[in-house]
């Protein structure tokens, strides 16, 4: 054992922030177990519904919206344009609507002792990952089914729409989770959020309705959303190579717009940090 | 007196307050902090409150602490007393490092376990097993010292029967031993005990003051809250008197006691 006197003077509960929580990869662990478990104790088949509910979910948009509305005849493979967005805002509400709500949540741990606690936000988004899972099996069979043949440039797009979102959702769900620690209503405006994120992204609709309906600059506004950008990548990753027809991508989408997604999401969650770091020690007297 | 007199290996006097010259191991410097007495939970009331130009008081602050300097060195068994509200466990919150101060400085070095709360890092949904890899995670153990001191946290705790029910079944009582258990193993440097013994049964107190005794007997820093004021004479050498977050007295044990109780 190393001589106590040698060693540095540490300020108690100073953390580091992210670094922290990425250091405690255990301790992450239980947290993404514990919350797991949690939420499906006492069910019988447990982990299961998170594949239950997707496969419904798509079936039903199959029958109802595809062939009962028949936008089929709009845009070809509907409800694989439609699913392949929803799954990213489920992702979006689950992941940001918990990472709000994990400080609140987990306010008995926060207020008796100490651990970095940017790994509750951290845990949040690994948990909605592993929700995200069966949704993306329920897509890539439905994409199958309709005969996707995607190439190396699908599969990116994929993998940075993914990454554009989880960063985004990370970023927004550390600074509500601040927020929400002082100010209980961040909890329900987090909830308008994701309705609205619904709706202000071409998840049920394709953009050049957008582009039809706004001004130039109302479109690149649009564009400037990251939940946006994600969605077309995951069109562009899932959707287009199922349909027949040349598929246009929103003008300049992988030279400018996903690095300027890139570029907010960080900003993103570099803010969140920021505030977490900085409001962090009051958490245990606030709550 | 209390049934601590009965015990021949806690009887005895306490050893008389000698400032040590061993390194300093927490070092609080001119700490203050300040709680809001009302608060606003509400994004309106602090709206209206911006608009009107800040004025008044959005809410009523009070000195929970007020400039308290304390340094402890390493092997020095400390009681820190006090009356109701005195600033204790806040006090313990900061060295811990769940709560900042407001003012002031406080450094620590070595491992610090905390008992401030029986049952602070336990899930109420999980397992009395689960909860102690979760617990130990949490004090800093890795996967493997939680696997090899499983079995002597389980018997140290003498609940192995309940070690598979969700804890929230639990009684309070059997929440603090499975709390100390895994406090004890995570073999910290700095040890900190905010009143939590209290609601253990008799034998049991015996022999989580027993442990306490082994660890401080190995060299390990020990602060205690209790207002059992005959426990912590035998228990500590040194007493820090709080009054309303101030430090008014500092030395022997038996100073501080009499103190209290006069
Ligand atoms: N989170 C908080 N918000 C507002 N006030 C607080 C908070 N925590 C503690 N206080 C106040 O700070 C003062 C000191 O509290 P503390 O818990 O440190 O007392 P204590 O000495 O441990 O008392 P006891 O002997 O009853 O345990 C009390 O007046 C308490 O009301
Ligand atoms: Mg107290």
């Amino acid at each position: 054992m190393t001589d106590i006197s040698e060693r540095a003077f540490q300020s108690p509960g100073r953390g580091r922030g992210l670094v922290d929580a990425l250091k405690n990869r255990y301790l992450l662990r239980l947290l993404v177990d514990k919350d797991l478990q949690v939420r499906y104790r006492g069910s019988v088949l447990g982990i299961l519904w998170s594949y239950v509910k997707p496969g419904v979910q798509f079936i039903v948009f199959y029958i109802a919206l595809g062939v009962f509305l028949e936008l089929n005849k709009g845009l070809e493979n509907y409800a694989v344009y439609l699913f392949s967005g929803i799954i990213l805002l489920n992702f979006f509400g689950e992941a940001f609507g918990n990472g709000a709500r994990c400080m609140v949540g987990n306010g008995a741990l926060i207020k008796k002792i100490y651990l970095p606690r940017e790994l509750f936000s951290v845990s949040t988004i690994w948990v909605a990952l592993v929700h995200f899972l069966p949704q993306l099996l329920v897509l890539l069979i439905a994409c199958f089914v309709v005969g996707w043949h995607p190439g190396p440039m699908q599969l990116a797009a994929a993998v940075v729409g993914m990454m554009i979102m989880v960063i985004f959702s990370f970023g927004l769900g550390l600074i509500f989770g601040v927020a929400n620690v002082f100010f209980r209503d961040a909890e329900n405006i987090v909830d308008l959020l994701v309705m609205v994120a619904t709706w202000l992204s071409p998840v049920m609709y394709p953009w050049e309705r957008v582009a039809g309906a706004v001004p130039e600059w109302g479109l690149h506004l649009y564009l400037c959303n990251p939940i946006t950008v994600a969605v077309e990548l995951f069109h562009y990753a899932f959707w287009a190579p199922t349909t027949g027809m040349e598929w246009h991508v929103p003008p300049n989408l992988l030279t400018l717009w996903v690095p300027v997604a890139i570029v907010l999401a960080l900003l993103f969650l570099f803010v969140g940090d920021l505030l977490f770091k900085k409001f962090e020690g009051s958490f245990a007297q606030e709550l | 007196m209390s049934w601590i007199d009965d015990d021949p290996e806690l009887g005895g006097e306490p050893r008389p307050y000698v400032p040590s010259t061993e390194p300093v191991v927490i070092r609080i410097q001119e700490v203050a902090k300040r709680f809001v007495l009302r608060h606003t939970r509400s994004m309106k009331e602090a709206f209206v409150w911006l608009i009107k130009g800040r004025k008044g008081d959005l809410s009523e602050k009070f000195n929970a602490l007020d400039g308290v300097d304390l340094q402890i060195r390493e092997g020095e068994r400390v009681a820190l007393l006090g009356l109701n509200g005195s600033g204790k466990s806040t006090l313990l919150k900061l060295i811990s490092g769940v709560m900042h101060p407001d003012g002031g400085d406080i450094k620590t070095r070595g491992r610090i376990a905390g008992l401030i709360e029986v049952g602070a890092g336990f899930h109420p949904d999980l397992t009395g097993r689960d909860n102690v890899y979760l617990n130990g995670a949490i004090l800093g153990m890795t996967k493997e010292e939680i696997d090899a001191n499983f079995q002597s946290i389980v018997d140290f705790s003498e609940i192995e029967q309940f070690i598979d029910t969700e804890v929230k079944f639990y009684s309070s009582g059997m929440y603090l031993r499975l709390a100390f258990a895994v406090a004890v193993h995570t073999d910290p440097e700095i040890f900190l005990v905010d009143e939590i013994l209290a609601v253990g049964d008799e034998p049991f107190q015996k022999k989580c003051i027993r442990k306490i005794k082994e660890l401080s007997d190995r060299g390990k820093t020990l602060v205690v809250v209790s207002h059992d004021l005959d426990m912590v004479a035998k228990l500590c050498e040194r007493g820090v008197v709080l009054e309303r977050g101030r430090v008014v007295q500092d030395g022997d044990i038996r100073d501080a006691v009499t103190r209290l109780r006069g």
